[in-house]
């Protein structure tokens, strides 16, 4: 037995756009576990579509490897497309065909037959909550909808491995929150999950494990909680001064249980360890540069991104 | 959820179960098309039949009745002489409509051949399924306008067959070529071009097809003769003659079988790269 997930070896991925060479991948090794919700996390253009497109055949590797359920994507691409299931960023359903139509027609195409393609349509449709607009055409559904429909899709010819590129990328938070429930319900039913994502609540909250990449490298990879405490950091505290300067950040960094400071437009952000009276000396320092307002929080994946790079998530 | 989800696969297919599993996505995507082909038959079948039946009322049925005739020479009807040449247009018109018209849509704007590339067989595979039932639907606009242009002129009409296979082979080859020259135009327009890409290739192409004249009474016109051989449908149009019409001057059989073969390779290969460029990156 071949092991199952997929495991990415020094991928990487040059694009000629315009005479000019864009690096998208920069020689990324990645595993993803057979069982377990993956999340890629980064901004846009960080190289989460590319990994996605090649792991899924649909993109060619400038070099290295990439094996899904122990098959060489470029080596038996029809193979490999057998065992995935794939929901891109673009709306893709088969606007020619009713949304049942578009279910079955899917299942034929991966081999059942067609009495039987029709009874797994319907059994989606149910499973889906979708049944009422079976015979709708893919042009007269919601956002949230169509997406639903394009996970039942591609999980109908019972994939182990689902890829999901930014699947909730322009949904309204209700949609959203289905659709992680229903993520949910095929990591349970040992679906192989790979999903990418530039909402850290979404990685946060769904995944086993993430990985962070930016300009076509990965920065960290672990679990969630894990990559929280490496930042070793209890509390955020965001400070939003009139006058912020160097000189303030400085002395900032320099407070006893201060572990960063990085200033950010108007706004410092202090990352702190739970030791006693840095609140107070921190509050003293801002009030010199005039300290409009403060937010303090528990440190997320976006702190995390942003203590990596110094850059927000939302590009 | 029925059961049988996350099975492992293992990484080697056998040979006999990798050919079933192409078989069967190539029967799916057939499956997939004659469905939306039975939806859209009505269109389909106006955009096929009313050029050629206005074509054959107007000229081969309204001019005889008042008298105002084309010179044919010879003594052949004009009714007779674009038989073949509205058959062959009917096939080449439809052969890269039924495949360019979908796909500059399916790449440029909506990407929904996705799912399709994502079938479980090699990506060239979906791009020959295409051509193969396009050349069908191709074929069967062909048959489909044979009865008007048999029956609506007005002076007569003489069709004979004396060889059956030869038409068959001129017909489907008509097709697949059509096809083809169909999915080379898809893969290299995008949506906004579409209607120049018609304006500039297919209709140049049906209106210097030799559809109106035989091939052979363009001699006087020797630059355009010989201008003419890169258009497919010339030597469509003469096979069919030669199939359907052989009291009409027509190609010897070697030539426009030769070049409609040369020309689907040539057209088969364009397509095909193209095909794989636009999919996968």
């Amino acid at each position: 037995m071949e092991p199952a997930g997929i495991v990415i070896e020094k991928l990487a991925k040059m694009y000629a756009r315009r005479g000019s060479e864009v690096h998208a991948l920069k020689g990324i090794d990645l595993e993803v576990r057979g069982g377990e919700i993956f999340g890629l996390l980064g901004p846009n253009g960080a190289g989460k579509t590319t990994t996605v497109g090649v792991c899924t055949t649909r993109v060619k590797a400038t070099s290295g490897r990439v094996t899904v359920n122990g098959i060489d994507v470029r080596a038996d691409a029809p193979a490999v497309k057998r065992s995935i299931g794939v929901v891109t960023q673009f709306r893709t359903l088969d606007r020619s065909l009713t949304i049942r139509e578009n279910l079955a027609m899917h299942a034929m195409y991966f081999g059942l037959h067609p009495k039987d393609a029709w009874v797994r349509a319907d059994e989606l449709l149910a499973d889906f909550r979708l049944s009422e607009r079976a015979g709708a055409f893919p042009d007269e559904l919601s956002g949230g909808m169509a997406q639903r429909v394009q996970v039942a899709r591609a999980i109908a010819h019972h994939p182990s491995v689902l890829f999901l590129d930014e699947p909730t990328a322009g949904l309204d938070p209700q949609s959203r929150l289905a659709l992680w429930e229903t993520i949910e319900g095929m990591h349970a039913r040992g679906i192989t999950v790979f999903l990418t994502t530039h909402y850290m609540e979404e990685a946060e909250s769904l995944c086993d494990r993430v990985a962070i990449i930016d300009h076509g490298q990965i920065l960290v990879l672990d679990t969630p909680q894990a990559l929280k405490r490496s930042i070793s950091a209890e509390t955020v505290i965001e400070l939003r001064l009139e006058a912020p300067n160097d000189a303030l950040v400085e002395r900032l960094r320099a407070l006893p249980g201060v572990v960063s400071a990085q200033a950010s437009g108007d706004a410092v952000r202090v990352l702190t360890a739970s030791q006693d009276g840095v609140l107070p000396r921190i509050l003293a320092e801002a009030n010199s540069a005039g300290l409009k307002d403060m937010t303090m929080t528990k440190p997320t994946l976006e702190t995390v991104f942003i203590s990596l790079t110094g850059r927000d998530l939302r590009e | 959820m029925s059961s049988g989800s996350a099975t492992l696969e293992s990484s080697t297919l056998a040979p006999r179960a990798r050919r079933a599993m192409y078989a069967r996505a190539f029967y799916g995507l057939i499956r997939r098309d004659m469905r939306v082909a039975r939806r859209e038959a009505f269109q389909l079948s106006m955009r096929t039949i009313m050029n050629p039946f206005l074509f054959v009322f107007v000229f081969a049925y309204v001019f005889p009745k008042i008298g105002q005739q084309f010179q044919s020479g010879g003594g052949i009807s004009f009714a007779t002489i674009i038989v073949p040449g509205l058959i062959g247009s009917a096939i080449i018109f439809n052969g890269i409509s039924a495949v360019a018209l979908p796909l500059v849509m399916e790449f440029g704007a909506t990407r929904e051949i996705e799912d399709r590339v994502m079938a479980p067989l090699p990506t060239a595979a979906v791009a020959v399924e295409k051509i193969v039932f396009s050349a069908a639907q191709a074929v069967v606009a062909g048959l489909v306008v044979f009865p008007f242009v048999y029956l609506i002129p007005s002076t007569p009409v003489s069709v004979h067959v004396n060889n059956w296979p030869l038409l068959i082979g001129v017909f489907l080859l008509a097709g697949l070529v059509s096809s083809a020259l169909g999915m080379a135009i898809g893969t290299v327009a995008n949506p906004r071009q579409i209607g120049l890409v018609f304006a500039l290739i297919v209709i140049p192409v049906t209106f210097l097809g030799c559809v109106y004249y035989p091939w052979a009474r363009l001699h006087p016109i020797l630059w355009l003769q010989i201008l003419v051989l890169i258009n497919p449908l010339v030597y469509i149009s003469e096979g069919l003659r030669t199939a359907l019409t052989p009291s009409v001057p027509h190609m010897h059989p070697w030539a426009f079988f030769g070049a409609l073969l040369a020309l689907f390779a040539l057209l088969m290969w364009m397509a095909l790269s193209g095909f794989l460029r636009r999919v996968i990156d």
